[in-house]
């Protein structure tokens, strides 16, 4: 069978660095082809040249696609063509309708004026395709993101696609919303639509994929044919970072003390709705040198609860009580939460996290500049020694302190936003997707860096949508789900199946 | 290694240098080019003590109100109503002294603490109640307009007392009573020019060696020497021109006092920071704590006491307030801000950009008008050098990324 896309030879270099060299990928009509690697191992570049981002003439090598040698000069070619490219971050217009965003650039429009029956007809048929039980007329932001993405492959399939390239398209869904992505992945493939799974979750590229590219430092190093040979995670990642991770989370001895956080029958309402109940009577414990994981599904309210216990930063009509130490703390705003002794680490780490055209040396200190300065003036060098310090303990691998964040990668970024709150001194961590979207290396570190903080005495509580990695860094689990805890289990005894039939059993009840 | 080699070792660093920092230079250098350019095109006259004296006088409130406004526009908002403002609270410093006649000082601080008043107001729905600045001092513009002219009753105020009028129009007096070049020479405004060249000097080696010591010193050697001789030859270039007229005017110390307080202020202190972490990322400063509410209030208070200032200044200079005054201040003094560098998404900008922006516009408005060039076309021109400087500097940031 002849390749639908063939990228031959593609060498891409920027100024001072060579991105991409004679990386080859092929893919077959009616095939799932995963590209796996490492943050930086060159998978966004390579991309962009077949989607045209980078136009022929600024990369050496040859594109095939369709059996033609292609020039693409510009997205639009590349599009006309058929290759559509969904990337991490979605493409929609959140206050237009699901229909004006499926055909937005595309009306179906006589001289100008648009034909809104045909285009309300068109999209019903579009979202029956991919699944989605939603009116035409839904404004985009009143959908999760779940659904944003499948409006985004709606978007896709009418623009005549043939070969489609999903970037992380999972990364912000829960594990019900992913597995009905991939299913969608699959019909596609049955109805002769390749496509390209970028992803950093391998369990799923396990279940989908016929073939697999590892990159590596701009490499090709390896394809895996998932049909004719047993490929298990460790074979792909032992391809993905050039050794054998024999063990994905570091080895910890948990030393656990008394309890130093107590949250007691905490509630929340949404901030805008005030009658909707988000959090409904919560109760939790963290203790000195414990790992508390709380699992549940995306919207099950872990990230709402942790940040109105940070100083009421999510929600109205806050109610309940927090200990600290045994004694009730204040929390009601975010400056008396961190002098209580909290610290939220951020799931989203550009929007919340780091000033981004700011360099490293003043994101470590923003959250305490008091720790650097003496009568409200700065002295440089104090601050100078504490971001070198943490740099070098949480390892971020940077040119230097007076590097702008915006040019760091994601697991690096993340240490950024730990040294900050490090710094701060708190004694109750909570972090909040503390590995989304950074590379296997990059959260091994980052889960070292948590045994560390343990260590030391700290109480921290990790919220993850990856139950591998809450299983394998807790110490204890809480389950949520609709905004209630409704399991609690220590990690020994935990497995991802506890925890789903707890969810399960939660809403039956 | 051959001497060659070092050569080029050091100019290749002194390249790159000047490349990273280009932002700055080409400020610099335009303000330089524009002065040198009206110099010869007024025979002369742009350089002439008098002139000089004229400029500062003429552009001090645009000065002082582009210091607050940078701040604001770094905290990520705008003022509209500063012109506004700066008009009504010379107005009502005008009726407080003429037919109430209460005391200049008294008068002085008590307008001032009404522009605080008035920017805290603002401010308040600004912060509190998450109006976009652009409508609150829209609003803002209009209703001290109409203020102004209430207070006035539609007609002009004045004259006032001296003290009030020595604000604009006072020099700092000569003790020495020199003559030099065949007129009165002030020495002392010479000798206060050498000691804050002095100052200025001693600061820059301090931070030199500070760099120094942590190995962070990037600007090579040559452009740092040449950068400390330039600015010392201009401090005692101008302040020899400054004395060679009546010496330095009262205005003038306020304004360099507070452009030092500013610098300070956004370059060294906790408050600075902060004001640049909220307009780079206002989300991610409230979660690290930061009382972004507070600091929104706190720069508009800073912004209207600023433009109160600039009120009084511009009324003791005219001698005079007029239902007119203060039109059209705003414009130049957010003009400048943005030609200084300042980026409308805030989180960046530069007091010191500010002030040379200022001045661009400064030596234009004066070179434009002893050319006898129409006002017509002045605003013409002032406009294409503002749309020009924010081109470049959008231009060769994506260039540069």
């Amino acid at each position: 069978m002849l390749p639908i896309l063939e990228m031959r030879d593609i060498t891409k270099t920027f100024p001072g660095v060579k991105a991409l060299t004679d990386v080859n990928l092929s893919v077959l009509p009616a095939e799932i082809h995963a590209v796996v690697g490492e943050n930086g191992a060159g998978k966004s570049t390579l991309m962009k040249v077949l989607s045209g981002v980078y136009p022929a003439g600024t990369y050496d090598g040859a594109i095939h696609f369709d059996g033609v040698e292609r020039k693409f000069g510009t997205i639009a070619d590349s599009e006309n063509s058929g290759i559509i490219i969904i990337h991490q971050e979605l493409a929609l217009v959140p206050l237009l309708s699901i229909a004006e965003n499926i055909f937005l650039g595309h009306e179906t429009a006589t001289n100008g004026i648009i034909n809104w029956f045909e285009t309300f007809a068109r999209t019903k048929e579009l979202l029956k395709k991919v699944g989605l039980n939603e009116h035409p007329n839904t404004l985009i932001t009143n959908i999760g993101t779940g659904k944003q993405q499948l409006v985004e492959i709606a978007k896709a399939l009418n623009k005549k696609v043939k070969l489609l390239i999903l970037d992380e398209p999972t990364s912000s869904l829960n594990e019900t919303d992913s597995n009905a992505l991939l299913a969608l992945l699959k019909e596609f493939k049955a109805q002769g639509i390749s496509s390209i799974l970028i992803t950093h979750k391998l369990n799923e590229v396990l279940k989908v994929a016929d073939r697999i590219t590892v990159l590596r430092d701009g490499m090709t190093v390896d394809t895996l044919d998932t049909h004719t040979a047993k490929v298990s995670e460790d074979r792909i990642i032992k391809a993905m970072v050039g050794r054998e991770l024999t063990d994905r989370f570091p080895p910890r001895a948990a030393k656990i003390g008394e309890p130093i956080f107590e949250v007691r029958n905490w509630s929340v309402y949404h901030p805008l709705h005030a009658e909707k109940q988000m959090i409904k009577g919560v109760d939790l414990i963290a203790r000195k040198g414990e790992v508390v994981g709380i699992a549940g599904l995306m919207g099950s309210g872990r990230t709402e609860f942790a940040m109105s216990v940070f100083g009421g930063a999510y929600g109205q009509k806050i109610t309940g009580e927090v200990l600290i130490h045994g004694k009730p703390a204040d929390v009601s705003t975010i400056p008396r939460a961190m002098a209580a002794g909290l610290a939220y680490v951020t799931e989203d780490r550009k929007t919340y996290g780091l000033v981004l055209i700011d360099h490293i040396k003043h994101n470590v200190t923003l959250a305490n500049l008091e720790g650097v300065s003496s009568y409200a003036v700065v002295d440089e060098s104090a601050e100078l020694k504490v971001a070198n310090k943490y740099r070098k303990e949480l390892g971020i691998r940077s040119s230097g302190v007076f590097q702008t964040t915006v040019n760091l990668s994601g697991g690096n970024q993340q240490k950024v936003v730990l040294s900050k709150w490090l710094f701060s001194g708190p004694d109750v961590l909570i972090l909040d997707e503390p590995t989304r979207g950074i590379d296997v290396g990059a959260k091994y570190e980052i889960y070292g860096i948590i045994n560390r903080l343990a260590e030391e005495g700290k109480a921290i509580i990790v919220i993850s949508s990856e139950m591998q990695e809450l299983l394998g860094i807790s110490d204890r689990i809480y389950v949520m789900n609709e905004g209630r805890f409704v399991a609690e289990m220590p990690a020994k005894e935990a497995t991802q199946e506890k925890i789903m039939r707890a969810i399960m059993k939660s809403w039956e009840g | 290694m051959t001497d060659t080699a070092v050569h080029s070792q050091t100019r290749n660093d002194m390249l790159r240098f000047v490349k990273s920092n280009i932002r700055d230079y080409a400020l610099l250098l335009s303000l330089l080019v524009i002065m040198i350019f009206f110099q010869v095109t007024t025979d002369g006259t742009l350089f002439k003590p008098v002139n000089m004296t004229n400029l500062i006088l003429q552009n001090s409130y645009i000065v002082i109100m582009a210091l607050g406004m940078l701040l604001i526009i770094v905290a990520g908002h705008i003022d509209l109503s500063v012109g506004s403002v700066s008009g009504f609270v010379g107005a009502v410093a005008a009726v407080m002294m003429v037919p109430w006649k209460m005391d200049p000082f008294v008068t002085m601080l008590a307008c001032l603490a009404l522009g605080a008043a008035i920017g805290g107001a603002q401010g308040y729905f600004v912060a509190y109640h998450r109006i976009p600045a652009f409508i609150v001092t829209l609003a803002g513009m209009l209703i001290f307009k109409g203020l102004a002219l209430t207070v006035l009753g539609g007609a002009s105020v004045g004259p006032f007392p001296r003290e009030f009028q020595l604000l604009s129009s006072g020099y700092v007096p000569d003790v020495f009573n020199i003559t030099f070049m065949g007129g009165p020479f002030n020495l002392l405004a010479l000798i206060i020019g050498a000691v804050v060249t002095a100052t200025i000097i001693y600061f820059n080696i301090k931070e030199r060696r500070e760099q120094q010591a942590h190995g962070l010193a990037e600007e090579p050697h040559i452009i740092y020497l040449g950068r400390n001789v330039l600015i010392a030859g201009a401090f005692l270039g101008f302040t020899f021109l400054m004395a060679r007229y009546k010496g330095l005017p009262n205005v003038l110390i306020v304004m360099f006092a507070l452009i030092a307080l500013f610098v300070f202020l956004t370059t060294r202190t906790t408050f600075g920071r902060r004001v640049y972490a909220m307009g780079g990322n206002e989300k991610a400063a409230k979660l690290s704590g930061i009382n972004t509410e507070r600091m929104t209030l706190m720069i508009f208070v800073i912004m209207g006491a600023l433009a109160a200032l600039a009120g009084l200044v511009f009324a003791a200079r005219l001698n005079v307030a007029t239902p007119k005054a203060g039109a059209g201040f705003e414009l130049e003094v957010i003009a400048a801000c943005f030609i200084g560098g300042a980026a409308v998404t805030g989180g960046v900008g530069k007091i010191i950009g500010a002030v040379i922006g200022a001045f661009i516009i400064g030596v234009m408005n004066n070179g434009m008008s002893i050319m006898g060039i129409g006002i017509d076309y002045q605003f013409v021109i002032k406009g294409a050098v503002l749309m020009l400087a924010v081109f470049l500097d959008v231009y060769y940031k994506n260039k540069a990324a």
